[in-house]
């Protein structure tokens, strides 16, 4: 089924197409809107509602009562979705529209590329292409590509690729980043492509002028995309509470209307059918009058499914973001970013975290290596006074490195060691050089090695060039050049690499450099200085690296290199066979010294591990790379201490024996190599292909092993692995979720986690794009979760409760009435204020709650982690608390009928005038009401500002304005039918035994809460109560630490070191092969030629098998 | 003086709305054609009833006269009639239709009297302050009540002077000229005298009320400052982790 697509047009330049999505125009936007709001339930509710409303049977309430609060609603929802709009097209953007398959494009540098696209050339010798790979799998360092050789010959010039024609045949679209097959059909001819000759949508173009490419995959079929998952609509935990709650509150709303139906059945059959003056001429049975009230109270009682609910909680929760949006303590002024809250429906969930997924690179760790100590002969060197490094003109200028005594050393050359030291520096790495501007710049495999060619340079042995078997250096300003005989090239497997150099005394040398313990291996025995170097920076989380050297004869070379020849041209284990021969060569080192390289952490992620650990949040280190840089950084961040015990997952049998002893004994730890090792996913594949149900035994095995531990680390795990993870932990735990990442390959993780946080003000953006929060530090995370996850979920935890309290309260009273009114769905209150109550007398002071309410200050709240808990226990906020408030609301309910019913039972007024009115008692319940609400939010602000007292006190002086306005005489003059309560707040609020009733009902109301407050408080206060009684004391030792300066340092824990190269070969083939020789090519215009505006098409063909 | 009907359903839905207060508020087109509410007292005999709805057409039609019996002779006592309404419903509210000339007859020309009514509205009294919409036995009615037992306002006695009671000990009677059934649904009529004073009249719930709360609250006070002498203290010192 092959499938030749359009002949591709040659693309001048790359089109970053911007695509607008653009939901709403002018036009559209209210009808649009409109739609997409009656969808939403909640909404679809009201519009029936409204409709049975216009039914004269059944309609109890007048129409507006329902239509202006739905008309609010839809209003601010539809500013709200304006704004949304508005905001998210700015980011919406990026979108490689136009390319399509078969496309022949040009990139150039430092772009990104737009598709997976196969090399054809590039500007570089031989076709070559860097690319730096850091948004695909967290690796900063330059890796390269090189094309096929006879497309590196033939198709150089424009018009060669506009008449090329050949037919790819490749695999069909996956997520797997490093492997493709394909062939590649021109010319009569076949040749294999592989990985090598791929670049995938994502990498970055660097050091290649330019380079010319045919799409292969583009858009959603890329490898990245592949990798990406699907976005889904994500929901708070409380978001889903809330719905069943109003489901739950819908069904009681039925099953009461149902009862009071029925009551009113029965009440007509004994009362309403003997009443003369009732009689409405209307020949109903009582069974058909029951069924019209049915309806007649599912109007009347809709109150209690709060119509305003789901829009006051978007606009908390948009409050809220705007909060993290403005927070200066979450801005990174060195990027300047701001924290952003992407998506504004998830804040409370923030208060709510189990788990905490983080990649490492670039999100730990700052991705830059320092050469920060190193030990020569025994002698360190390394201690806090800065360096002045002006007397070297190749220093660069952001080295930073503190020892006078080294530098001292160094210039007078006294120590032999100290000058082999920084020669084998200079001369042992496959760093490529690129001379820009008289400025020198590496590009090193690996940021390690760039990091100590770095430091060579810095302490004057500085490396200019190197040819294909020749290197050449300065040293200590004197040029010299060294012939390179061989390069033992760095894998994972032999964890050193190594060159041989014939110096210009004709001496043959081989320098090594490896990890520590593949070094002192191979010592010489006679090698003293042992013992002391491997101590030197055992107790520092630094990268060790031990450096040594060999002389070797003339003859012993000459029979190795015979060797060394044979097994480079073998075809078959060529690489066995090369580790062999270095292996030969490699012994009776002698040891010079090491070298510590710190992989930078980014500020304060120690302190962030351990306060949210600390708040019972658990953290999983997810990441590309192999096990040692994990376990480093493990052990840097503080993840890892000495005392723990790792397990290692490669051994699962091993770990399957010892979950017993896991639960036994607390302080275990596993460092989890999850599934990756080759082997290890291999044994999965095939056991998922055995049995489902195996593997899901498997899976559950995992997450519970896993969750036991205290701290897990996966290493060499795959993006989609990574989301996998995520999802296992989602799926058996039920836990809520946050994955934290930087680069594309966290984007699937990111997608998959309840939240996901995008650091930002790294090069990529693209974990930012699919983020729900996103900002510039990882540190900044401790805030976001225990400041503002905490508040937001103690906020709105604190309007839900109230929110139902207050609907029931107010709702309710209509039932208590409805036993003295026959049933007949006869409001308590007027209609008006039925209108008005939800959206005018009671919901600023609950919104305002929501928005700033706050138990303990930021401060607090990041001193004492613990607080944050009571959110991952769902303590704030669950059934039990939901039928609380609605029993609150019912008594509260109760409280405010039945007093005014009492008072009024046999009441008089001033005047002797009617005192006992049905408009009179209403005004009289509504006032209860209002003041009760009011001051009972008064009671749950547990942080007043002075909005909050306005806002109080301002609802109630609005109530009772708009009451006045409502019964003058004026507005009844005008509307005589609209508004019937002409002159009862006059009448009414004038007589005082109203007010004494009005008094009761509060203090009744109230009391009982005080106390109960009162009581928690003293016998059993909560955390945040006793931390709140103490917060001055907390103040005062704040000050006191401030004035004191930490004069102490936390000791730094030790850790076992480890050397990490890159996870792949270095460039000591390229070296070999004389490829990298950097002859610059004519530049890019000359290759164009005249045909720069002529437009060719390209007769290429690609075909997805 | 006061009339109290107990079982009297003023508050009930079908029965509240049907009323027509335009018309009541003297609108001539809502005279003529009254609201749909009213039905089924909307219109009588293809007239518009004015003033229409069941409120009205129930309104209560007894008269109670009071006499102090004072040897064997009767002084009949004086009750006022006006007064008895708020003034917002009688002045603002309530509104005969307008139009030219005092002549009630003619305003409520084309219009007839509710069903339940011995005579039209503009012969409720043979003042014309007192009269049609504005007549306060009428507008007291109109104000429905807020529960099932309620009592109204009928008439006002007043005092003449302050050393003697209003009503002195010794024999009355009432005379009631009986209009109003109440026996199909098991009503009862009531009539009740009541001082009034500066808080109104005599109501015993909210003094009762009052003394339950406010001991409660008093041993609750006590309570709670027991418990506070008690733990108050204990938590101050808080050891809280951090």
């Amino acid at each position: 089924d092959q499938h030749f697509h359009e002949q591709p047009q040659f693309k001048r330049t790359i089109l970053l197409c911007f695509k607008k999505s653009k939901y709403y125009n002018p036009i559209t936007f209210l009808p649009l809107n409109l739609f997409e709001q009656f969808k939403r339930a909640a909404n679809f509710y009201f519009l029936v509602l409204l409709i049975l409303q216009a039914i004269p049977q059944i309609s109890t309430l007048s129409w507006y009562t329902t239509l202006v609060p739905l008309l609010l609603v839809l209003g601010i929802t539809a500013v709200k979705d304006l704004v949304d709009d508005i905001v998210s097209n700015m980011f919406k953007n990026t979108k490689w529209k136009d390319i399509k398959v078969g496309d022949i494009i040009r990139l150039k540098k430092n772009t990104f590329v737009p598709a997976d696209i196969l090399l054809l050339s590039s500007s570089e010798p031989n076709s070559l292409c860097y690319v730096e790979t850091a948004e695909l799998d967290g690796e900063t360092n330059l890796k390269f590509k090189m094309a096929l050789e006879v497309t590196d010959k033939y198709l150089q010039e424009e018009s060669a690729m506009a008449d090329f024609n050949g037919l790819i045949e490749c695999e069909e679209p996956n997520n797997r980043l490093d492997k493709f097959t394909g062939t590649l059909f021109w010319r009569n001819m076949s040749y294999a492509l592989d990985a090598d000759k791929i670049l995938l949508r994502g990498c970055k173009v660097r050091n290649t002028d330019f380079c010319h490419g045919v799409v292969i995959f583009a858009g959603a079929d890329t490898k990245i995309m592949k990798n990406s998952g699907k976005t889904k609509f994500k929901r708070t935990k409380i978001d889903s509470l809330m719905n069943y709650m109003v489901y739950t509150i819908f069904l009681v709303l039925i099953l009461l209307s149902a009862g009071l139906a029925i009551g009113h059945t029965y009440w007509e059959q004994q009362i309403g059918n003997s009443s003369w003056y009732l009689y409405d001429a209307e020949d109903y049975s009582p069974p058909y009058r029951g069924f019209l009230n049915f309806w007649g109270y599912i109007i009347v009682l809709n109150t209690m499914v709060p119509i305003s609910l789901y829009v006051s909680v978007e606009v908390i929760r948009l409050g809220q973001s705007y909060f993290i949006n403005w927070d200066l303590q979450m801005y990174y002024s060195e990027k300047d970013t701001a924290a952003k809250a992407r998506t504004t429906t998830l804040n409370e969930q923030l208060g709510q975290i189990h788990y905490i997924f983080s990649d490492k690179t670039g999100t730990l760790t700052q991705n830059i290596m320092t050469f920060k100590k190193c030990c020569i002969n025994g002698q360190r060197y390394g201690k806090s006074v800065p360096l002045d490094f002006s007397w070297n003109m190749y220093a660069d200028g952001k080295f930073l490195f503190y020892d006078h005594y080294l530098i001292e050393q160094i210039k007078s050359r006294k120590d032999p060691e100290i000058q082999k030291f920084f020669l084998l520096l200079a001369i042992c790495h496959t760093v490529m050089v690129d001379v820009s501007d008289g400025q020198i710049n590496y590009q090193a495999a690996s940021p390690d090695e760039g990091a100590l060619v770095t430091a060579a340079r810095n302490f004057g042995y500085v490396f200019l060039s190197r040819t294909q078997n020749t290197i050449t250096i300065s040293e200590m300003g004197i040029e010299k050049t060294y012939d390179v005989l061989a390069i033992l090239d760095f894998n994972s497997d032999r964890k050193r690499m190594s060159v041989i150099v014939r110096e210009s005394n004709g001496n043959i040398r081989l320098y090594c450099k490896g990890a520590d313990t593949v070094i002192y291996e191979r010592l010489h025995p006679r090698n003293v200085k042992r013992e002391a170097t491997e101590e030197v920076f055992a107790n520092e989380t630094l990268r060790t690296l031990c450096l040594c050297y060999r002389d070797i004869s003339d003859d012993e070379f000459e029979a190795w290199n015979k060797k060394f020849m044979e097994a480079s041209v073998a075809t078959t284990n060529r690489d066995e066979a090369l580790d062999k021969v270095y292996e030969e060569i490699e012994k009776n080192l002698i040891l010079l010294g090491a070298t510590a390289i710190e992989d930078k952490l980014q500020d304060g992620v120690p302190e962030t591990i351990s306060k949210l650990s600390k708040a019972d949040i658990k953290i999983w280190v997810l990441t590309g790379d192999k096990k040692e840089t994990a376990e480093n950084i493990g052990f840097s961040c503080e993840l890892l201490t000495d005392e723990t015990t790792i397990c290692y997952g490669e051994d699962i049998r091993q770990v399957k024996s010892t979950k017993n002893f896991c639960v036994g004994v607390k302080n275990v730890q596993f460092l989890k190599l999850s599934q990756q090792t080759a082997e290890e996913k291999q044994k999965q594949t095939e056991k998922r292909r055995k049995a489902e149900a195996y593997k899901e035994q498997q899976q559950k095995n995992f997450v519970d092993l896993a969750c036991e531990c205290k701290a897990v680390i996966c290493c060499r795990v795959t993006p989609k692995q990574k989301a996998m993870v995520v999802e296992l932990v989602k799926k058996y735990k039920k836990a809520i979720t946050l994955a934290i990442g930087d680069g594309a390959n966290d984007v699937n993780m990111i997608k998959t986690a309840h939240i996901g946080v995008g650091i930002s003000g790294q090069e990529g953006m693209q974990a930012v794009m699919s983020s729900d929060y996103s900002f510039g530090q990882f540190r900044y995370l401790q805030r976001l979760l225990l400041v503002h996850g905490r508040w937001s979920y103690i906020r709105m935890c604190k309007f839900l409760r109230y929110f139902f309290y207050k609907n029931f309260a107010f709702t309710l009273v209509h039932i208590w009435y409805s036993f003295f009114n026959g049933f007949s769905a006869q409001t308590a209150y007027e209609d008006w204020f039925i209108t008005l109550y939800n959206v005018l007398y009671s919901s600023l002071p609950v919104l305002l709650v929501g928005l700033f309410d706050q138990d303990v200050s930021d401060k607090l709240s990041l001193r004492f982690p613990r607080l944050y808990v009571l959110g991952q226990k769902d303590l704030l906020f669950n059934y039990r608390k939901f039928f609380l408030s609605l029993l609150h609301g019912a008594i509260t309910s109760l409280i405010i009928f039945f007093i005014p019913y009492g008072a009024y039972l046999q009441t008089m007024g001033q005047d002797g005038e009617a005192p006992s009115d049905y408009q009179s008692f209403a005004v009289t319940a509504a006032s209860s009401l209002v003041f009760v609400v009011n001051l009972q939010i008064g009671l749950d602000t547990s942080y007043w500002t002075f909005v909050n007292a306005f806002s109080v006190f301002g609802s109630i002086a609005i109530y009772f304005g708009i009451t006045f306005d409502f019964h003058s005489a004026g507005i009844h003059v005008l509307f005589p039918s609209a508004f019937q309560f002409t002159g009862t707040a006059p009448n009414a609020l004038r007589q005082p035994y109203l007010w004494l009733t009005m008094v009761l009902t509060i203090a009744v109301c109230l009391l009982p809460v005080v106390a109960q407050r009162f009581l928690s408080m003293t016998i059993w206060p909560s955390e945040s109560d006793r931390i709140q009684k103490n917060r001055k004391k907390y103040m005062a030792e704040e000050e006191q630490w401030k004035r004191r300066q930490s004069a102490f340092r936390r000791g730094l824990s030790s850790r076992r070191s480890a050397y990490a190269f890159s996870h792949q070969r270095g460039y000591a083939d390229l070296i070999a092969s004389g490829r990298s020789i950097r002859k610059k090519r004519a530049p890019l215009d000359a290759v164009l030629g005249n045909a720069v505006t002529e437009v060719r098409e390209a007769h290429t063909a690609v075909a997805n098998r | 003086m006061y009339y109290g009907l107990s079982n009297f359903y003023q508050n009930h839905r079908r029965y509240v709305k049907s009323r027509d207060d335009s018309q009541l508020n003297g609108d001539n087109s809502s005279l003529l054609n009254p609201s749909k509410e009213c039905e089924p007292y909307r219109t009588n005999e293809d007239k518009p009833i004015a003033p229409c709805g069941a409120i009205a057409n129930s309104m209560f039609n007894d008269t109670l006269e009071l006499y102090r019996i004072d040897n064997d002779t009767r002084t009949p006592i004086t009750l006022i009639k006006k007064g008895i309404a708020w003034w917002t419903d009688k002045n603002v509210k309530f509104r005969n239709p307008t139009g030219d000339g005092n002549n009630l007859t003619a305003l409520f020309q084309g219009t007839t009297k509710p069903v339940n009514w011995p005579k039209p509205v503009y012969m409720l009294d043979s003042e014309l302050d007192n009269n049609g919409f504005i007549n306060e036995d009428f507008i007291v009615w109109m104000r429905t009540a807020a529960l099932p037992t309620f009592r109204k306002l009928y008439r006002l006695i007043e005092r003449k002077n302050n050393l003697q009671p209003t009503l002195q000990a010794g024999k009355y009677s009432l005379e009631i000229t009986y209009n109003y059934p109440v026996y199909s649904f098991d009503g009862r009529k009531r009539m009740i005298l009541s001082t009034i004073s500066w808080m109104g009249g005599k109501n015993p719930f909210l003094g009762i009320a009052y003394i339950t709360v406010g001991s409660i609250c008093f041993f609750l006070g006590v309570v709670l400052l027991i418990i506070h002498h008690k733990y108050g203290n204990r938590n101050t010192s808080a050891d809280i982790p951090n």
